[in-house]
């Protein structure tokens, strides 16, 4: 499969060159090369334990790049101050990890509290959110436990989405969800992002949810860039790896089928 | 003598002592907050640092208290005064449930709220002050709780070194073979340490963050 055709204007946002990483003598990423622009949702896919994940981590520096290098904007991840950095970067993950001892509110605002905004413009904020998130603002008052798995997850999103960073980071944040609210969250999560154009690094590996997001797809396997392209590119693709993972899917439909 | 009279006759007394008990425990516990919690959280980020810490305190554990009484008498400074050296042992005592409760706390957060707090941008210290330390506050009250309630019982010995307490009046009537006597000083301490823990009991639920379900 050919590389997609990349828009000359956009520059690359993320980029991984020969990134490789290991961690007790494993090498769970090697040769990385990636690129993801603005405006576009790349989906790494691939299996448990293909390295996705990690490769996600390493963007945002909860993990260390060991060989090679990641650039956001231009700039090594390295060279960055880390705290900078994340706050740079939006980042929501399918456990959410909302704090249980905040409101809603607080949970979306901390980082604008942190960053020294006031009182009103945070509140005026939260209340944006919630509502880009597809949320009623009357939930700000709620804790974490007293909100569904979706409304957690969409408060993840809202709070990823809190200091208007131009990019996200996705680690399979509507993974937990029953299919219907899955399938919600993901056109909404669409239809923001159409407004929003950021540039999304979005782990899954479900193949259909990577149909519905994509710009373009990539499949990593044991630790290696399989191929990348976009959602056509990558169903008429005549690699042998790309076509098992989506016969593995096909199956599965067929399975649903026959029943 | 009658239990009753006693209690009236030495009322003035055994306030006293009553005060000098909850002077030994509340000093001796505000000194070992002050080193439990920050060894507690030390050892939460040094991962190599909580055996060896851990493993000195589980030692002060097992000594018995007349015994480390007796060790810390040759002690400079601390040795010139009984109350001192109560204080000390009472704070060495209190250390482990401290300092192991304050780890467990920590260390038992949600990954997945440490991982989105970091991802976010949280520097560590205000991952430790918002979001640790917050939701280890149950835990840790728990451990203070279980600290002051022993504390308030060993006190009782200090009075075996001369330290004062309610221990004195325990002493007193054992020698006098006086049931009323010890019964004097046995039950203020008793009665001290079901207020302590009724009253830290009552702050530990306050502070239990709110689970999801």
């Amino acid at each position: 499969m050919s590389m997609a055709p990349q828009s000359p204007r956009s520059e690359s946002v993320i980029e991984f060159r020969d990134v490789e990483y290991a961690s007790g003598g494993r090498k769970i990423l090697c040769a990385l090369n990636l690129a993801i622009n603005g405006g576009e949702i790349l989906v790494l896919l691939g299996r448990s334990g293909s390295g996705k994940t990690t490769a996600l981590k390493l963007v945002n520096r909860l993990l260390t790049v060991s060989r090679g290098e990641i650039r956001v904007d231009g700039r090594d991840v390295k060279d960055w101050d880390v705290i900078k950095l994340r706050r740079h970067i939006g980042y929501a993950i399918q456990d959410v990890g909302l704090f249980p001892h905040y409101t809603v509110e607080r949970n979306i605002g901390l980082i604008l509290s942190l960053e020294r905004w006031d009182k009103e413009k945070i509140y005026a904020r939260v209340q944006e959110l919630l509502r880009l998130a597809g949320l009623n603002p009357d939930l700000a008052a709620r804790y974490p436990n007293q909100l569904s798995g979706g409304q957690r997850q969409r408060v993840g999103v809202a709070r990823a989405l809190a200091a208007d960073p131009p990019i996200l980071l996705m680690d399979e944040p509507f993974g937990a969800l029953d299919p219907l609210t899955r399938a919600d969250l993901q056109r909404e999560f669409l239809s923001l992002q159409r407004k929003l154009q950021k540039a999304v690094l979005f782990v899954t590996h479900d193949l259909h949810e990577a149909l519905r997001l994509g710009s373009r797809i990539a499949l990593l396997e044991a630790g290696k860039l399989v191929a990348v392209g976009s959602p056509e590119e990558f169903l008429g693709s005549s690699d042998p790896l790309v076509k098992k993972y989506v016969e593995a899917f096909g199956s599965l439909e067929e399975a649903r089928g026959k029943k | 003598m009658n239990f009753w009279t006693f209690i009236s006759q030495n009322r003035l007394e055994i306030a006293d002592l009553t005060l000098e008990h909850l002077w030994m425990v509340g000093i001796s516990t505000l000194l070992a907050l002050v080193v439990g919690i920050p060894l507690g959280i030390l050892i939460s980020r040094r991962h190599a640092l909580r055996k060896p810490v851990i493993a000195f305190a589980n030692i002060v554990q097992t000594i018995p208290s007349l015994a480390l009484f007796g060790f810390l008498l040759p002690a400079p400074w601390i040795g010139a005064r009984a109350t001192r050296l109560a204080i000390l042992a009472l704070m060495l005592y209190a250390l482990l449930p401290l300092i192991r409760n304050t780890y467990a706390g920590i260390t038992g957060v949600d990954r997945a709220v440490i991982q989105a707090a970091r991802g976010m941008g949280l520097t560590e210290w205000q991952l430790l002050f918002k979001v640790q330390m917050p939701l280890a506050a149950s835990v840790i009250l728990a451990g203070v709780r279980v600290a002051i309630v022993i504390s308030i019982g060993l006190a009782t010995i200090a009075a075996a070194i001369g330290a004062g307490g309610l221990g004195e009046l325990i002493f007193r009537g054992l020698a006098m073979v006086n049931n009323s006597v010890i019964l004097a000083g046995a039950i203020p301490a008793a009665l001290m340490a079901l207020a302590a823990d009724t009253l830290l009991g009552w702050l530990e639920k306050r502070f239990t963050p709110q689970r999801a379900d």
